[in-house]
């Protein structure tokens, strides 16, 4: 478990690990992506350091989505899901009392958002948003409804997959990252434009959460299971010893 | 064969996609309700230390375009160049702040306290500046680069002096338009285009 002061320098992005920036396939990317190459340098403590937060921000049911919204009194319409995992980083470490934030579109491939205007309809009980934070161990776990496909305009035909977007802090600014997981034996994936600019298939199986049957509650809910790796610090000779010393 | 790293792959990423507000600053986005506040909506508080200061701007795309889509976080010291969460750090610095484009304008405005110089760990001082990370449909990897400030002396800043196309260290540059307040435009591609860091 790393501390606040903990302030190693960062390993440096494996940026073959990520997507292209610019894919004609995904339109909106081509006037999106700078041209120029990116500057690299050794991570300071601008970015070794980061915005941290405690259990005092999340609310009772931040982490439910099938109840946040009405604030329990009535669930969400859809097919109950439990997502959990672990974060670590690329060494292996969990990372502990993290934020993770997740939003998502209703059972119909509907957002709650000015700018979605798909008419499937809207669930007056499912906002889509949601938060949590990960224990000592980097375990977390959210519950929710499995959400709809839905098409985009992008070429002619273009359908995203079932997906819910994750937002992950770290513990260091230089280790955010934002990402989708989709979901065990979904046709789409392999056909997303937006998945696609992944381009090592190893890569894009790292976002595909298997279903969890020991993790389901019989009755009640199926499980999913999505672990997410951040960026790591450079663990140097000396440098490398145990916590505390 | 030989023996395995253990060494585990980051989580690609994936574009934050035209909604991410309703993830990241739910209330901007007209979910009231959800959470008290948005997170990140100020990253300053009462009594904080430091002059306050404003930064405006627009995100424009390759086609000159001022989107209105984007969001942006931004990471920064308090006045005296400390983090927050180190020793000593102004307690009214949370340092973290969120920011979207105008869905109208495309506009941008971050309200801040002026940080401070930062020690490397080399003992060099870097210039005042703020680490900015933006996303938005179209965005497959969230984009950072930093804002330094043009009243500031920034020569010997050890992270603008690695530009070796000199005229390109002035996007890094945010330009004084009047007392406290800054301009910082931030171009994707092109004439103009930004400095981005992999860093």
């Amino acid at each position: 478990m790393d501390d606040p002061y903990d302030t190693a320098p960062l390993i440096p992005r494996d940026r073959t690990a990520h997507p292209v920036a610019l894919d004609v396939d995904y339109k909106t990317s081509v006037t999106r992506s700078p041209s120029l190459p990116l500057l690299s340098l050794e991570s300071t403590l601008t970015e070794e350091s980061g915005p941290r937060f405690g259990h005092d921000l999340i609310g009772a049911l931040d982490n439910n989505l099938i109840l946040n919204w009405s604030q329990g009194a009535a669930p969400a319409i859809g097919e109950r899901i439990r997502v959990h995992g672990r974060v670590l980083d690329e060494i292996g470490r969990p990372v502990p009392e993290t934020l993770i934030e997740i939003w998502q579109a209703n059972a119909g491939g509907r957002y709650r958002h000015v700018k979605d205007t798909y008419f499937a309809p809207l669930d007056p009980n499912f906002g889509g948003c949601g938060r949590t934070l990960t224990d000592a161990e980097g375990r977390y776990e959210f519950l929710t409804i499995r959400p709809g496909a839905y098409p985009w305009p992008n070429r002619g035909n273009d359908w995203r997959p079932m997906h819910i977007h994750f937002s992950v802090f770290g513990h260091a600014f230089g280790q955010r990252l934002i990402t989708q997981m989709y979901f065990e034996g979904d046709p789409l994936i392999a056909r997303c434009p937006i998945v696609t600019t992944i381009k090592e298939k190893s890569q894009i199986d790292r976002l595909v959460a298997p279903l969890d049957l020991a993790a389901s509650k019989p009755l009640d809910y199926l499980a999913y299971k999505f672990d997410i790796v951040l960026r790591g610090r450079r663990q140097s000779y000396f440098e490398n010893r145990p916590e505390g010393m | 064969m030989t023996q395995s790293l253990e060494i585990l792959r980051e989580t690609p990423s994936q574009t934050a996609g035209p909604y991410v507000h309703i993830g990241c600053i739910p209330r901007f986005a007209g979910l009231a309700g959800l959470y008290p506040e948005d997170l990140g909506h100020s990253p300053i508080s009462e009594g904080v230390r430091g002059e306050i200061i404003t930064i405006s701007g627009s995100v424009y795309d390759g086609t000159g375009w001022a989107m209105r889509d984007a969001m942006l976080e931004s990471w920064q010291a308090d006045a005296a160049g400390t983090f927050p969460g180190s020793p000593g750090a102004d307690p009214a610095v949370s340092g973290f702040c969120r920011f979207a484009a105008d869905g109208e304008s495309g506009e941008f405005t971050l309200r801040t306290v002026k940080p401070g110089s930062v020690a490397m760990r080399d003992g060099r001082r870097q210039a005042p500046h703020i680490a900015l990370w933006i996303v938005a449909r179209g965005i497959n990897l969230g984009l950072a680069t930093r804002v330094y400030f043009s009243d500031e002396d920034n020569r010997a800043d050890p992270v603008l002096s690695r530009i070796e196309q000199r005229p390109r260290v002035e996007t890094m540059i945010a330009q004084a338009t009047g007392p406290a307040a800054y301009r910082f435009d931030i171009r994707l591609q092109g004439p103009g285009e930004t400095v981005f860091l992999d860093i």
